[in-house]
């Protein structure tokens, strides 16, 4: 880079948000200052906020895409609050996401964009510009459009061109303003067009373009340098987002369980990017099936589950209601079965693309009959990575179907992912049964865990039939006595209430007596941990259980329920994880915290809301 | 396909008593099921798989009882879902050779979606359509392919819904293999069955049953006894189109519709008589074939179509075992440290 002419300010910490029209590249832009932070040692954290129609009508609120990065040199656990600096690629943008923007922040926009139609069309009903509503912020007139036309037809592109690598102007601004070189970033550009060697000049030139505009005008005052992170612990590291690591926990998995995978999905937002990522992996014999509908996914699934392969299905809080019945059906058979559910706004299509915590009692209950099922919740996008990897292991090990809870906030969020090495993973022992067992009965069970055998068409021996209707005891015939399904019913209850033997006890963030007990679960845990950490350091009386487990809860959650004076339980719904405590440990009193907005909660509501718990009589 | 995924056969011969199963056979007396269970029976031994490798999957509905009462590996759906199950057991283990026992309620109602999309996708398998024109096990509602007009429970005043024709349907959505028998020739079933089991995709046998409880005689302008004869063509592949009690009537093209000749009037020959062939890729003919009914032309049975085109799990194969040779990552370890990553020392 050039010699630096001006102040560098340090910080330990900064949020950067990217907001555009969607299609106009901000997700894109933010995946690429944060790969380009985390390889220069930056802890990362990122959530991509962005509408469900693929392009809305342009210039308008409903159309804004948005990219959230947050770079530290220290451990973080969330996205941020707000941001430290916005890029704002057109009236809208600003209008939209002014209210996530610190007081005093830098804000960048591209100038040309803004006329009276789509000023008017944002919403603004006068120009922002022109009065003093941006007066709290710093901002950056920057003419993006017009400065990259003026790059592009150098090199021979056309406007089309110019408009799409808008956002490469825009990503040049943020390097300069944080002292970014273009290593990593010009490395993706010659991967990503390999077959279009013209697109890699283009792109190249028009990132440099915005990064030389930012150091030749005046406007910038001081430019942000956050240091690499000190006390990471040693070992390789890459960014990942939760979906990825879903299916790459899965696909773990199944490589130390030697049950191939096979996943039946139908495509569905938040949760799609796990189909994908797994379609790309048929060198790890990964059989990606994508189905006529959401039943056909679980159907298929069961089948090869069935035929043993460690089968899972993937989907979001609709899907999830589409595939109660087969669920169902895999409780009956008493089949493993692996049901990824990435929350989503509801009830019916709800917000597809924004997140929440609403489907956990569709987790619990939303079956007929006594349907219990194995549930694990997914704390954070690395987590991902083993959250998929116990639910498989324990639907597989305890022949049960097992769903896995995540969101569109953790699925898509990304953050820095410590590598393991798979042979450190905990061993998988499917109860798969051997050739010509004369012992084997389809419901025969271990006496301990009352798990049945796993018996796979085409082993010589131990031809059986199995099926929804309910089974007699240890032959499997169907049967209809009274006292066999009370029997039978029981027996599906106490296999996963079994389960609690072979989880983990729950941990505690803090002293275990005290004050406050807040009761958190899933995806949530970035921005709850964050807030009582802060309220430690502060000296108050607060500790934080964050729940994986959902069902069956950890064996010492009533103990460590009982050593608090309060407990407040935090969730993105109405209350639902609350309502289970209730049922589950009804001796306690419960406080709770809920907002249900299609949004993760921010660290200073929670410690707001914490404190006012604390001082309340 | 190059992948040529075969089951492993059999090294003792078997007979109908390896596929006996201890349950007792619910269905009712006189149940044209009963004629579909005994052609199983006796086609299983014949394909020469060896017993563990059988595989049969059924919804939900009378027909699908059928996996309880044959001693193979089986697995008893829920409604309308047997073809997407089955699905997932096939593309898992394409070693198995999959039954699936169905009918015209549970295939063509509820499970409609699963039931085109496995045939579009040309998946391995072998589907039996128990078709009754009317739903049994809720005793007594008309089905998707009651015909119209048709008094039952749900329809006092007469059906006003227009029916599916199975073949019509199967070839509609591309079907690769589509046989119609009826349940009172167990000679033509074994041989279709025996037909559907080699061809490499889905198979979709129709079988014309009666339920002598809800729909007693609704096949019987096909089946009865004085009319069987003159209402059916039995197709055989490479030979004429004859049929009638004195073999004397032919189905002929004329222009672009098919037309029922009587041979040696007005100078017709049997040269002029269509000649079945089950493969023609081209499903043209096959078409009009399946689309035949009484009272202008006889119902078309046997092999109608037999196509060869790639299989689904076929392909699967072919993908992953290119898949597995070309890419760099052959274990987890090499997924979780290929593209960018940092290290602290």
């Amino acid at each position: 880079m050039t010699e630096i002419k001006h102040k560098v300010v340090e910080l330990e910490d900064a949020v950067i948000r990217f907001a555009g029209d969607s299609g106009d590249g901000m997700q894109l832009s933010g995946t690429l200052f944060s790969d380009t932070a985390a390889l220069a040692g930056n802890a990362i954290a990122t959530f991509p906020d962005y509408p469900a129609e693929i392009r809305a009508p342009h210039n308008t609120v409903a159309g804004v895409s948005g990219f959230q990065t947050r770079i530290s040199k220290n451990t973080i656990h969330s996205s941020g609050d707000l941001a430290d600096v916005l890029v704002a690629m057109n009236p809208a943008s600003l209008k939209s996401n002014l209210k996530w923007v610190k007081t005093g922040a830098t804000i960048i926009l591209d100038i040309d964009t803004f006329d009276e139609k789509t000023i008017e069309k944002a919403g603004f009903k006068q120009n922002p510009l022109e009065d003093a509503s941006l007066s709290s912020f710093s901002i950056i007139k920057a003419p993006i459009s017009s400065l990259t036309w003026e790059t592009v037809k150098e090199l021979g592109a056309d406007q089309k061109t110019a408009y799409k690598t808008r956002n490469m102007f825009a990503l040049g601004i943020t390097y300069y303003l944080f002292n970014r070189d273009f290593k990593t970033t010009d490395e993706f550009f010659d991967k990503k067009f390999k077959k279009k060697p013209q697109l890699i000049s283009i792109n190249k030139a028009v990132i440099r373009a915005g990064y030389n505009f930012a150091d030749t005008i005046e406007a910038i005052h001081s430019t942000f340098k956050v240091p690499s992170i000190k006390k990471i612990e040693k070992g390789k590291f890459r960014n990942i987002t939760g979906n990825v690591a879903t299916a790459w926990g899965l696909l773990a998995a199944s490589e130390r369980s030697g049950r191939p995978l096979f996943l039946g999905s139908y495509p569905i937002t938040p949760a799609t990017e796990i189909m994908i990522e797994l379609a790309l992996h048929k060198s790890l014999g990964a059989k990606v099936f994508q189905a006529e509908d959401e039943i056909a996914g679980i159907c298929s699934a069961i089948g090869a589950s069935f035929a043993g392969a460690m089968a899972c299905t993937s989907t979001s809080g609709p899907g999830l209601s589409l595939k109660s019945e087969a669920i169902g059906l895999a409780v009956m058979t008493e089949l493993p079965l692996i049901i990824v559910n990435v929350q989503r706004g509801g009830p019916s299509t709800g917000l597809p693309t924004k997140s929440e915590q609403s489907d956990l009692m569709q987790a619990l209950y939303g079956r007929n009959g006594e349907g219990p099922v194995i549930i694990v919740a997914a704390s954070s996008p690395a987590d991902c990575f083993y959250a998929a990897y116990e639910t498989a292991k324990l639907s597989m090990e305890h022949m049960t179907p097992a769903i896995l809870l995540t969101d569109g906030y953790i699925g898509q969020g990304s953050e820095v992912f410590k590598i393991p090495k798979v042979k450190d993973l905990p061993d998988i022992n499917p109860p798969i049964a051997q050739p010509n067992d004369t012992d084997f009965k389809p419901y025969r069970r271990d006496a301990e865990t009352l798990v049945r055998k796993w018996a796979l068409p085409g082993t010589e021996g131990l031809r059986h039939r199995i099926g929804g209707l309910e089974k007699e005891n240890i032959s499997g015939n169907v049967s209809t006595d009274p006292l066999n399904h009370q029997l039978m019913s029981e027996f599906r209850e106490k296999k996963v209430e079994k389960v609690v033997n072979f989880i983990p006890e729950q941990k505690l963030v803090g002293k275990d007596k005290g004050d406050l007990l807040v009761v958190s679960w899933g995806g949530t845990y970035g921005s709850v941990f964050s807030a009582v950490k802060e309220m430690q350091d502060e000296g108050k009386s607060v500790s934080l259980a964050h729940f994986r487990n959902i069902c069956p809860l950890p064996k010492n959650t009533g103990e460590i329920f009982s050593n608090f004076k309060k407990i407040i339980v935090c969730e993105l719904n109405l209350g639902q994880f609350v309502k289970y405590l209730k049922i589950c440990h009804p001796e306690f009193k419960y406080l709770q915290y809920n907002k249900i907005q299609g949004l993760p909660f921010m660290v200073n509501e929670l410690k707001d809301q914490f404190n006012k718990s604390l001082e309340e009589k | 396909m190059e992948e040529n995924l075969t089951v492993e056969r059999t090294r003792v011969p078997l007979t109908k008593e390896d596929f006996v199963s201890d349950q007792m056979v619910k269905w009712c007396p006189g149940c044209g099921a009963h004629a579909i269970l005994s052609s199983v029976a006796n086609v299983f031994p014949k394909i020469g798989y060896k017993k563990e490798n059988f595989m049969l999957m059924s919804g939900i509905g009378c027909s699908s009882r059928f996996p309880y009462y044959v001693n193979t590996y089986g697995f008893h759906g829920i409604h309308g879902r047997a073809n997407a199950i089955a699905t997932g057991i096939k593309v898992t283990n394409p070693h198995l050779s999959v039954w699936v026992a169905t009918g015209d309620g549970d295939s063509m109602a509820i499970g409609g979606n699963h039931f085109i999309h496995i045939i579009r996708r040309n998946v391995d398998l072998n589907i039996m359509l128990f078709n009754n024109q009317i739903y049994g096990l809720t005793k007594g509602q008309y089905s998707p392919t009651t015909v119209m007009g048709t008094i039952t429970k749900t329809s006092p005043q007469g059906t006003i819904e227009h029916p599916f024709n199975t073949g019509e349907l199967v070839l509609g959505a591309q079907g690769t293999f589509f046989a119609r028998v009826v349940d009172t020739n167990p000679k033509l079933m074994t041989e279709v069955m025996f037909e559907a089991a080699k061809h490499d995709g889905t198979s979709v046998v129709e079988i014309l049953e009666n339920c002598v409880i809800f729909a007693e005689g609704v096949h019987n302008a096909i089946t009865g006894k004085d009319v069987r004869d003159d209402n059916q063509l039995i197709l055989k592949n490479g030979e004429p189109m004859i049929f009638g009690k004195n073999k004397d009537k032919g189905i002929r093209l004329k222009g672009t519709r098919l037309e029922v000749v009587q041979i040696g009037v007005n100078s017709i020959t049997e040269d002029e008589i269509l000649v079945h062939d089950q493969y023609d890729q081209d499903p043209g003919i096959h078409l009009m074939l399946a689309k035949m009914a009484p009272p202008l032309y006889p119902v078309a049975l046997g092999v109608i179509r037999s196509a060869m085109f790639p299989t689904y799990d076929d392909m699967v194969e072919v993908q992953i075992k290119n898949a597995k040779a070309t890419s760099p990552v052959k274990c987890v370890d090499d997924l979780i440290n290929s593209g960018d990553t940092w290290e602290i020392k």
